[in-house]
Order: C-alpha cells, then structure tokens, then sequence
C-alpha cells in the first residue's frame, strides 16, 4: 500500500476512533452524572497506616493489595530481558572482536578525563540513591521497580566513564542470570509465604513493624529488595546485551 | 479528572498512533509507540487526581491509579528494550531501516 493510500486508511479508521473516544471520555469529564464514586483508593488510602503500618499508600496498593501485579510485572521483564538476549544472539555470520568503541571513516577519541571523573564520581552516589529508593519504598515515593532501574543506571556510569570490558569485567552471564533468576523467584517464594503464614498468596503475613521504621509493612519491603534485585539486574542484562550487540560484534568480513 | 488531561491523553494516543501508521523508519516507528503509550500514564494520572478538597494529603490523588501507572513504566520501557533489539536485527538483514523493505523477507 502506497503511503498515501495507507494515510488515507488511517484517517478514515482514527474519525471512528474519535467518535468512540469522544464518547467515552464525555462521560469521564467533571459535572457528568457518572456511576458511584471509586471508593477502593480512598480505602486503601486511609487504611495504609492504621492496617499495614506503610506511609505510602502506592506502596501499600502496588505490593500489598495488588502485589500480583508487581509479580506479573516483575516476569514481564524477565520474559523481554530473555528476548532480547536471544533476539541479540551472534548470528553464525558474526565474530567477537575487541571490546574498543569504533567509527566507521575516524578515529575514535578517547574518554576525556573530565567524563571520567564525573561518571565515577557519580556512581557512587547514584548506586547508594537507588538502594535508598529500593529500601524506602514503604515510607516514601519510589520502591524496587523504581530503585532498580537508578541501580542500573550507576551501573552503566562505569562504562561511561571506562570502556566496555571495565563494566563486563563486574560481573559475568551467570551472575546476570542468577540475580534475575533470584528476583522473579523471590517473588514468587514471598507469594508462597503468604500462602504458608496467611491467608492467600502473596499475602502479608509478616510482622508489620512500626510505623516509619525501615522495617515496616511486613512483606513490602522483602517484595521491594527482590523486586530491585530482578529489576536492575533485568535493565543491567539489557545494557549488555546492547553494548554487546554495538561494540563487540562484528560482520565476518569486517577487519577489526 | 481534568478535562486538560483527558484531552491531552487523546492527543498524544492519536499523534503517536499517526507515528507508527506512517512511519519510514523502525526507530521512528518504536519511539511514536511509546508517545502512543505514553497516553496511558496521562490518562491513568488523570483520572487518579481530584480537584483539591479538605481532608488528609493522602486522598488528594488515588493510589491505585498511581501504583498502575508505575507498572505501566516498567513494561512499557522492556517492550521498547525488546522492539529495538528486532530493528537492529532488521538492520542487519536487510541493510534498510524502512518498514516497507520488510514486504519481501530474505530467506
């Protein structure tokens, strides 16, 4: 189809969608006489304290009363992780050359030492912010997914301020895969806990702590470590395989 | 619920979906997906957020929206992680970024 005959396809299919959308967003809109007021995220709201000992309520919903989400959440990652890594496979037609950034038609300048020292000197930090995020999530805004990806993120500074083999020199395949492993399973192994010591799976059934200690809200903080663990390995596996794909790989023919 | 968000939520759905139908390159066509996804944390903050109004801070927003628009993020970034680990495949067999050079697929 010819991009015009595929614009005019659109069009024709997006006044449809217009028309539904306008429909349904009218009823949306404030002074419309709408279905009962949603009550869930008041109650959930003002029984975060006084029930689950969590300051946050987000926490509360998004690990507590819908943790299945978080865990459907948590395997959705660890399922695009694995596909990239096998869509990101070195073909038979590609070989491993040396781990050195490259340009096709110039020479490549090395790190500056001012990027050097400003990547490291920020890793530190950045890594010790998403622990604080990772472990604070039931007393503030953030939380292992969160946490994790500011973990990840520390992570790729070193190879900002290094090269490649530096940051692959970290850690290995397997570690990679050991911690995502640890992070989805641990999910799960909380979920069978709650089936063990409560009522359903993935149920709180850890004491719950007092209000605004690290340790607080029973599983909440357990679901936000694995949770972070899974997470910023997933995002570290995926910059990886990138930088795999980008830097080491090279066509057969290729010289370098 | 604002009518500012609702309409900005049908905006950007609408602009990123126009993205990806004319789309003359894969990277183009990944990034207009996640403009149209983006529409979804809009909407979700939206609907979640209540015209200010005595009584405690906590039930100025709604945490069940704000909890789903969190794990909204998180999918909607390894989706685009896994999208543009098939366009770099795509670059590779065929050289072209162009959607329209996928019609006939090298064997």
């Amino acid at each position: 189809m010819s991009i015009a005959g595929r614009r005019a396809a659109f069009l024709a299919g997006a006044a449809v969608l217009v028309a539904l959308l306008t429909w349904g967003f009218a009823g949306l809109l404030p002074g419309r006489p709408a279905g009962p007021t949603p009550r869930v995220g008041d109650l959930l709201a003002s029984a975060s304290g006084p029930d689950r000992h969590v300051v946050d309520p987000v926490a509360l919903v998004g690990l507590d009363a819908r943790s299945l989400d978080a865990l459907v959440a948590a395997f959705t990652v660890v399922a695009a992780v694995a596909g990239t890594t096998l869509v990101l496979r070195a073909r038979p037609d590609e070989w491993a050359g040396h781990a050195l950034d490259f340009a096709t038609g110039r020479r490549v300048p090395p790190t500056s030492d001012a990027v050097r020292v400003l990547g490291l000197g920020l890793t530190p930090p950045t890594v010790l912010f998403g622990l604080y995020l990772v472990t604070h999530g039931q007393l503030s805004p953030g939380g292992g997914f969160q946490g994790g990806v500011v973990l990840a993120a520390g992570v790729l500074l070193i190879y900002l301020a290094g090269e490649f083999e530096d940051l692959h020199g970290l850690y290995g395949d397997r570690a990679l895969e050991r911690g995502l492993a640890a992070g989805a399973g641990g999910t799960v192994a909380i979920g069978f806990l709650g089936l063990a010591a409560g009522p359903a799976f993935l149920a709180n059934a850890l004491p719950l702590g007092r209000t605004g200690d690290v340790l607080s809200g029973g599983t909440i903080p357990l679901l936000d470590v694995v949770l972070g663990l899974g997470i910023a390995v997933g995002f570290v596996a995926l910059l990886t395989t990138f930088l795999h794909q980008a830097i080491v790989l090279r066509p057969l023919g290729a010289r370098r | 619920m604002t009518a500012l968000g609702t309409i900005v939520a049908a905006w950007l759905f609408a602009i990123g979906l126009y993205g990806v139908v004319t789309s003359r390159n894969l990277v183009h066509l990944v990034v207009s997906l996640s403009v149209s996804q983006a529409s979804t944390y809009v909407l979700l903050l939206a609907v979640g957020t209540r015209a200010a109004r005595p009584g405690p801070p906590a039930r100025a927003v709604d945490p069940v929206l704000q909890a789903l628009a969190s794990t909204d993020v998180v999918v909607a970034v390894v989706i685009a992680a896994l999208l543009l680990a098939l366009v770099v495949q795509v670059h590779k067999r065929t050289g072209s970024l162009d959607p329209d050079a996928l019609r006939r697929l090298p064997e």
